[in-house]
């Protein structure tokens, strides 16, 4: 964030200034209200239920409120293995969810199709839906979750929210 | 041999083609022209009193002459005991009677085998595929000659209008 000028309000009443861009105060507001939607396919949901269960507590960066529709959510965390016969209503479901909308793909099977090289099973949902975060595992952890929750938050940060972006960033954001 | 191969062998002369008993587990091949009279047989003999239908797969044996084979598994809630009842067929006629009439329970499963292998049952109600979408046109995905990966479905996003990657 920007410069936080202390003033000593204490002793005389001035108050306490923050100064940042207006983009930076918007990000900050989005990576600190990240609102998940439910999508557990397979194992991995269940890591994923135990990260928003009080001994992890997913609350305490701001991504715990899981809802069941895309239409309240803007987090799509897609925990397990991915068939292709369910691809099109994943992708149905992330164009259903509201801008902004960032993806995690949760685990091995989310991220490549795992050992699961077969003719139903689709290798990685990055096929047809935009990937911001790989989390690898089989299935992670609750911490290796976070991890990619922080690191969703460091490239929410990056993002230009009021000016266009260069191409090539864009690309590489996915925005 | 068993008390209940003996009664099916007797009750049915020359239907069935293989009776294997293994660990105490009995497995019976008839002929499928016999397949239904066989289980309506296990289903209403009081003695019998099969009355309930685990389960129902198949089997690809690509060297041999009668190619697929279908395997139903049935339960005595009664008398506490279970039979295994295959059936033999080539792929030129890869048709089976359905046990559906029989069996309700079999309907399910027999969508399954004939979804996932190709075998097609007589009389079924309802015989659509059941795990694969009904478009689905690659063939019948647990055959030994098809491939792994599939024929291509797996890659294809017919729903996105240009693709991601």
């Amino acid at each position: 964030m920007g410069l936080i000028q202390l003033g000593g309000h204490d002793k005389d009443g001035s108050p306490d200034v923050i100064t940042l861009t207006v983009e930076k105060a918007v990000n900050w507001a989005r990576k600190g209200s990240l609102w998940p939607m439910t999508f557990g396919l397979a194992c991995c949901a269940i890591e994923m239920i135990a990260a928003v269960s009080s001994r992890y507590d997913m609350d305490r960066y701001g991504a715990g409120v899981f809802r069941a529709s895309p239409r309240q959510s803007d987090l799509m965390i897609v925990a397990g293995t991915v068939c292709r016969r369910m691809a099109p209503v994943i992708r149905k479901i992330y164009d259903q969810m509201p801008e902004p909308k960032y993806v995690i793909a949760m685990g091995s099977c989310a991220t490549s199709g795992n050992i699961y090289d077969s003719y139903s099973v689709v290798q990685g949902v990055d096929r047809f839906v935009p990937v911001d975060i790989y989390v690898p595992g089989c299935p992670p952890t609750p911490e290796a979750l976070f991890d990619g929750i922080l690191k969703l938050q460091e490239r929410i940060m990056q993002k230009r929210v009021f000016l266009s972006q260069p191409q090539e960033v864009k690309d590489a954001l996915k925005v | 041999m068993s008390e209940l191969a003996t009664r099916i062998e007797d009750t049915f002369p020359g239907a069935c083609t293989k009776v294997v008993e293994w660990r105490g587990d009995l497995a019976v091949t008839v002929k499928p022209e016999s397949l239904r009279d066989v289980a309506r047989f296990l289903r209403d003999d009081p003695a019998l009193r099969f009355d309930y239908i685990v389960h129902v797969s198949s089997v690809d044996w690509p060297d041999d002459e009668d190619r697929f084979e279908v395997v139903y598994e049935v339960y005595s809630i009664r008398t506490r005991q279970r039979i295994r009842l295959k059936t033999r067929v080539p792929e030129s006629d890869c048709i089976v009677d359905s046990l559906t009439e029989i069996w309700k329970g079999a309907d399910f499963m027999e969508r399954e085998v004939y979804d996932m292998m190709g075998i097609r049952f007589r009389n079924h109600p309802d015989l659509r595929r059941i795990l694969m979408p009904d478009e689905y046109d690659e063939g019948y995905p647990l055959r030994k000659d098809f491939p792994l990966r599939g024929k291509g479905w797996r890659d294809t996003f017919e729903f996105l209008d240009e693709p991601t990657r």
